[in-house]
């Protein structure tokens, strides 16, 4: 008995001994701090930081390879009593968020033939991740699974919702998910996405060039849900009810629903749902990132400049805006008469952009009234020049500057400055582009008796949108094609009497795919007016370059077309600090164009100011299709027409500038909505079942 | 030689520790959901048990035995083997970082289960040499990282089969590794 007890102390004793022995002479220096910040943190070893562990997460805090905000389990008040331990500042922390990306989800039972398996990783290991489409949602719900506080569930579409607030962000769920369709995503790095080759794209939203998700507005918009309508498309585009009135719709043209059938009316559901806002009385608000602390200057209030800086402004930097022009807009101002946007709609949707905190100064000239060097010398980290394009080109005739003769942009900008123009009876419009007939139709509505257009190609040749062609033709403008102006005549007063031209017939197409005019010899003709405005395209104004005293600004390269060199697929011009988009960097283009590369420009800058390399999107779909969500063919579509765009009737609008364009009445928004196929890369929902996929489900 | 030939595969096949012994079910259960957990655990038993084999048998030879108490066995061994475990923890913090931070949590898990005092315990009732006893723990460790690995390999592909509900997950589990321990009898009568 004795020798028992004295043997287990003695075992005892030597284990004791040599462990003690063992943690002195194995001892490995921690940092004390470890256990303090451990103890901070949230202890559920859930791993959403990315590290194995509490521990490990302390450790890499403590090292100061992660900030004090690593964990985000812990909230709040755990950051800051780490930051306390560490004695530093809590860091900017922005919330990630779980995010679903598929559109397609709920049509997953018709996707797939599921044989009982109960794992989307199993599905995706069996059948290599693909039944139908490679990119798409399975809907087995790994993700719901691995989140660990119960923010993921399968909605009643079949794909997955996230409840924004018990997500913490911890990304389990990305984990999870085999086809990375469920994104942890902070808001600035939502905002800053850009098309990939390997997201599950509809066509339309591939052939934004402001890339809109336009499937998941459309399906909101049919829910009922406005607001979460208008959120989406603002993460895309600042100005919905500008683009909703002016945009030629270039998402239309790709409608998968068009194969077969007239296209969805896209952009009049945009309108409706950023109508419904701006006549609702209230503004939605727009969520921000936590400021950052850097400071932008965007040089042009166009809608390049409104874009870069909505943008900018939404992740967290500060931005100014400077214009020339007495009032923000650019041609969305001043280029665009009244009658298709009105001002006080431009007002108020330039007005949410001011108010998220961004300030601008109107009247103050680049070049003129401040610099490249005051900019700097001000403390602006980064510059966006978006100065548009606003130099008509001259028709390069005889009698060009006679009393009578004017050029379209300016004509425009003039007329909406609200400037008295002496006006004639009879106009020639020379151009076939959207100023040309912008010009010819407030020409008609200042009160004149007739308006030509003359253009040296056919109607089919004319760039000008079709819808804005049609509505001039109903108001009874005179078109002259293949008729290429020689000389303008004047009278002994140097005023305008008639526009000579010749004669034209279309010979071999050229680069461009039209048919190239060729002149008839000696068909000269003459056309009785009083006014003749050139409207046959601009070019950017870059007298800044030379009237600017700054050295540096000489190493600010042109195009031979008078655009800012830049590179097309991030918008850095040839100084680093300086980013450029917009009419400004590609020559007279579309708004939703000039939004698109306001938002690129934005990240281009913001990966400036993190210094980080400015590198374009990885795999980027810019001005590119996926080759397999184009199809040829589209079953299951039965014919239903589009809806009709509601317009003031001609004789109420030819005396006045009132918008012609109305809004559609809700149920023919909603009836329009339904047409949409709901598509994602390959998927859509066709409208009649076939009886094959029923049986499939 | 050939005897100890005889013993690695009785003791990794035959008298399989998990699938004819039943011992070690937890990590066994545990850990066999992913491949890699599977691995990681199946390399600190071989570790833990060829170190407790060699530890329990030399206290049971020379403590135990003189003064007459092996009756101490177990409580002995439990003490022993977690202090063995600590001391080799902290050595390979030290010493060797890379395998601390590969074994990991799975070194303190399984200081003192089952499987490591079941091996220790017939260690010492078959009276073994001290070569056969080390030879034995090694052969038991492989045993169960071989069961282990395999019942992991299992249950990533039940994950594709349409199971009833009330038997998902671990009943399942169990269930397969059954099934998979009335396939390892077949090897009764090799030896």
């Amino acid at each position: 008995m004795i020798s028992a007890l004295l043997l287990m102390l003695g075992i005892g004793a030597v284990c004791g001994i040599v462990l003690s022995l063992a943690s002195k002479i194995f001892y490995v220096y921690e940092d004390p701090r470890i256990a303090q910040v451990e103890n901070c943190l949230a202890g559920a070893n859930c791993g959403g930081c990315g590290y194995a562990g509490c521990s490990a997460a302390a450790a890499a805090i403590v090292s100061g390879k992660e900030p004090a905000s690593l964990c985000i389990v812990s909230g709040k008040d755990g950051v800051e009593s780490i930051a306390k331990v560490m004695g530093v500042e809590v860091g900017n922390a922005e919330a990630p968020l779980s995010y679903n990306m598929c559109e397609g989800g709920f049509r997953a039972a018709d996707k797939y033939h599921y044989m009982g398996v109960s794992s989307c990783k199993a599905m995706a290991v069996v059948f290599g991740g693909k039944r139908v489409c490679g990119v798409g949602c399975i809907g087995l719900g790994d993700c719901v699974k691995a989140c660990q506080f119960g923010a993921v569930s399968i909605g009643p579409k079949g794909h997955p919702v996230v409840d924004e607030e018990k997500c913490v962000g911890c990304g389990a769920c990305q984990k999870a998910c085999p086809k990375n369709i469920i994104e942890v995503k902070t808001l600035s790095e939502r905002i800053m996405k850009f098309n990939q080759k390997y997201d599950p794209l509809a066509p339309c939203a591939q052939t934004c060039p402001a890339e809109i998700n336009i499937p998941r507005y459309i399906n909101q918009l049919r829910e009922g849900k406005y607001k979460e309508a208008v959120q989406t498309i603002r993460l895309r585009n600042p100005l919905p009810l500008a683009c909703g009135r002016v945009c030629p719709h270039p998402c239309e043209t790709e409608c998968r629903r068009g194969v077969e059938d007239e296209p969805v009316s896209i952009n009049q559901l945009k309108r409706f749902v950023a109508d419904y806002e701006m006549n609702s009385g209230s503004r939605i608000p727009i969520k921000c990132a936590p400021d950052t602390g850097k400071k932008i200057a965007v040089v042009g209030g166009g809608p390049s400049g409104l874009s870069c800086a909505f943008f900018l402004r939404r992740i967290g930097h500060q931005v100014d805006i400077f214009e020339a022009m007495p009032k923000l807009g650019g041609m969305l101002r001043y280029g665009i008469p009244e009658y298709r946007l009105p001002k006080k709609v431009l007002d108020w949707e330039i007005q949410g952009i001011l108010d998220l905190g961004i300030k601008s100064f109107c009247h103050v000239k680049f070049g003129v009234d401040f610099g490249l060097g005051s900019l700097m010398a001000a403390g602006y980290n980064a510059v966006f020049l978006g100065v548009g394009a606003w130099e008509d080109f001259s028709l390069g005739i005889e009698g060009e500057n006679l009393d009578g003769c004017f050029t379209g942009i300016n004509f425009l900008q003039r007329i909406s400055g609200g400037e008295k123009i002496k006006l004639g009876r009879t106009a020639a419009v020379v151009g076939g582009g959207n100023t040309a007939v912008d010009c010819a139709r407030t020409l008609l509505r200042l009160g004149l008796d007739k308006v030509y257009m003359v253009y040296r190609r056919t109607r089919k040749e004319m760039p000008a949108n079709e819808v804005e062609i049609v509505a001039s033709e109903h108001e009874g403008i005179e078109f002259v094609f293949l008729a290429a102006p020689t000389r303008v005549v004047g009278d002994d007063k140097n005023k305008v009497t008639h526009l000579e031209y010749l004669k034209m017939q279309l010979g071999e197409p050229d680069k461009s795919g039209r048919r190239r005019p060729e002149p008839i010899e000696g068909s000269e003709t003459l056309l009785a007016v009083d006014m003749v405005i050139s409207a046959i395209g601009q070019s950017p104004d870059a007298s800044f370059k030379n009237q600017d005293p700054q050295h540096r600004m000489k190493e600010l390269e042109l195009t031979k077309w008078n655009t800012i060199d830049n590179n097309p697929a991030t918008h850095q011009a040839s100084i680093p600090y300086i980013f450029t988009a917009g009419d400004a960097a590609t020559g007279p283009s579309l708004v939703v164009e000039a939004i698109g590369g306001g938002r690129r420009a934005a990240r281009s800058i913001d990966l400036f100011l993190k210094g980080e390399a400015v590198e374009p999107v990885k795999d980027s779909l810019q001005k590119k299709r996926i080759h397999e969500s184009i199809f040829t063919k589209v079953d299951g579509i039965k014919k239903t027409a589009r809806a009709k765009q509601p317009e003031l009737h001609v004789n109420e609008r030819l005396d006045s500038f009132i918008e012609v364009d109305l809004v559609l009445p809700e149920a023919d928004a909603h009836k329009e909505a339904e047409r949409c196929l709901n598509c994602c890369r390959i998927c859509y929902n066709p409208d009649i079942v076939f009886p094959m996929a029923k049986k499939a489900g | 030689m050939g005897d100890l030939f005889v013993l690695v595969i009785s003791c990794i096949f035959i008298n399989n520790i998990l699938l004819a012994q039943f011992l070690g079910n937890c990590p066994f259960l545990g850990t066999s959901k992913k491949m890699e957990t599977a691995i990681g655990m199946a390399m600190a038993v071989i570790f833990v048990l060829v170190m407790a084999g060699a530890i329990t048998w030399v206290v049971n030879e020379y403590m135990l035995k003189p003064l007459d108490v092996v009756y101490l066995q177990t409580v002995s061994f439990i003490l022993v083997i977690a202090a063995l475990v600590q001391f080799v923890e902290m050595f390979l913090k030290k010493s060797i970082p890379a395998l601390y931070a590969g074994l990991g949590i799975f070194l303190p898990l399984i200081t003192t289960n089952c499987a490591v005092m079941g091996v220790c315990l017939i260690n010492i009732k078959e009276e073994y040499s001290f070569i056969e006893a080390l030879v034995t723990s090694f052969s038991y460790a492989a045993g169960f990282g071989l069961a282990l690995v395999l019942f992991a390999g299992v249950r990533e592909r039940i994950l594709l089969a349409r199971v009833p509900k009330p038997l998902q997950d671990t009943s399942i589990g169990l269930i397969t590794a059954g099934i998979i321990a009335l396939t390892f009898m077949s090897f009764k009568g090799m030896v």
